[in-house]
């Protein structure tokens, strides 16, 4: 357990949060190597079965980076992005795995420290929490087969 | 459209726990378009009931096959293939469509994901409203294209009742008074004088008042 290291993926709107982690590289910011980031044209192109995908495939926690409240580059795709994930968030917390392995974010492209700490922040919390227990399932499966 | 929406997943775990290789299977019409059982709700039940499973070290062996209707013989011939590897069936399609699985397939289970809802329309991304309860016997030419069986609380065919206040039903004030509706479409339609004759009392065998129905063209038949 003390050496876990969580996989996060990180599904990042193109117009903020994606050049934001362009501008924590540039301002020479360190955020964990745990954070995998996945570019989207805009947070409302996520879907809930993007991020369940994502989980089932043995990702420790999934966020969704996209624009501040009525700054969206396609006008409400971070609001509906917003929706979706409660969905899933509800969705994890029928079957078991907990609606806190996922969340949303909200920052604009110039917000590169805010990238870096959200990204510190969320790996702590997966840290906290643990491996996902879908992955520990996946590696008995393995181990079982190999 | 016929509408339905996912069952809870607490009652699809517990259906599913006896078996170990389920077939999930989605329909390409209706529910693809309520988003209730196309491709991509079979993709996120089987993300989540494969979670689920593995986490309690049961995993399961979950297939994908949405067809393009689950409710004609044609295409649930793309099934037989797959069944003699399959403990069970989970079909996302409506009630019409799980039927037909369980009367091809007479040898594997088959469970239902949905709970099939009503014939409706939809009014806004994310909703769905009934519109149309099959009654047999069409009135929405009487009634300006507002049906009052389907869209009334008390599918009264002269109305309003006494009950409707300020266009909403007292039933709920979220729904529209269904007579309200047909006022006002038929002043905009300028024909007042239908809402003046009086729809006889309805005869409800054509609907389900005499059992299951069926349609048979001759010309069509075999």
């Amino acid at each position: 357990m003390e050496n876990f290291e969580p996989v996060i993926v990180a599904y990042c709107c193109h117009y903020c949060a994606y050049t934001a982690a362009d501008m924590a590289g540039s301002m020479r910011l360190r955020y964990p190597a745990n954070v995998k980031i996945i570019r989207v044209p805009c947070t409302g192109k996520v879907d809930a079965i993007h991020i369940m995908k994502a989980l089932e495939k043995g990702a420790d926690g999934v966020y969704v980076a996209g624009c501040l409240e009525g700054d969206c580059h396609f006008k409400n795709g971070n609001t509906r992005a917003a929706r979706r994930l409660a969905y899933v968030k509800k969705l994890l917390d029928d079957i078991g795995i907990g609606g806190e392995r996922v969340e949303m974010f909200l920052m604009s492209a110039g917000m590169g420290e805010r990238f870096a700490q959200t990204a510190s922040d969320f790996t702590e919390k997966i840290r906290t929490l643990g491996p996902n227990p879908v992955k520990a399932a996946l590696g008995e499966a393995k181990r079982a087969v190999g | 459209m016929i509408t339905a929406e996912r069952k809870p997943l607490e009652e699809l775990i517990e259906c599913l726990k006896p078996y170990r290789r389920i077939l999930l299977a989605g329909c390409n019409e209706c529910v693809t378009v309520c988003a209730a059982g196309g491709r991509k709700e079979v993709g996120i039940l089987s993300s989540a009931l494969n979670m689920h499973f593995m986490k309690e070290g049961k995993p399961l062996e979950i297939k994908e096959i949405t067809l393009e209707r689950q409710c004609d013989p044609e295409y649930l011939e793309q099934l037989a293939p797959q069944m003699d590897q399959v403990d069970a069936v989970l079909s996302m399609a409506c009630g019409c469509g799980v039927q037909e699985v369980a009367r091809r397939f007479k040898e594997t289970p088959v469970f239902p994901a949905l709970n099939t809802k009503f014939m409706g329309a939809s009014e806004r991304p994310g909703m769905w409203a009934e519109r149309c309860q099959g009654c047999g016997d069409c009135v929405l030419g009487s009634t300006g294209g507002v049906c009052p069986i389907s869209r009334c609380s008390k599918q009264l065919l002269n109305g309003p009742c006494g009950g409707s206040t300020l266009g909403k039903c007292e039933v709920n004030p979220d729904i529209d008074c269904a007579w309200q509706l047909i006022w006002d479409r038929l002043k905009a339609l300028g024909k007042t004088e239908l809402y003046e004759e009086n729809l006889p009392a309805k005869d409800w065998r054509p609907g389900r008042g005499a059992g299951p129905r069926k349609i048979l063209r001759e010309d069509l038949a075999s």
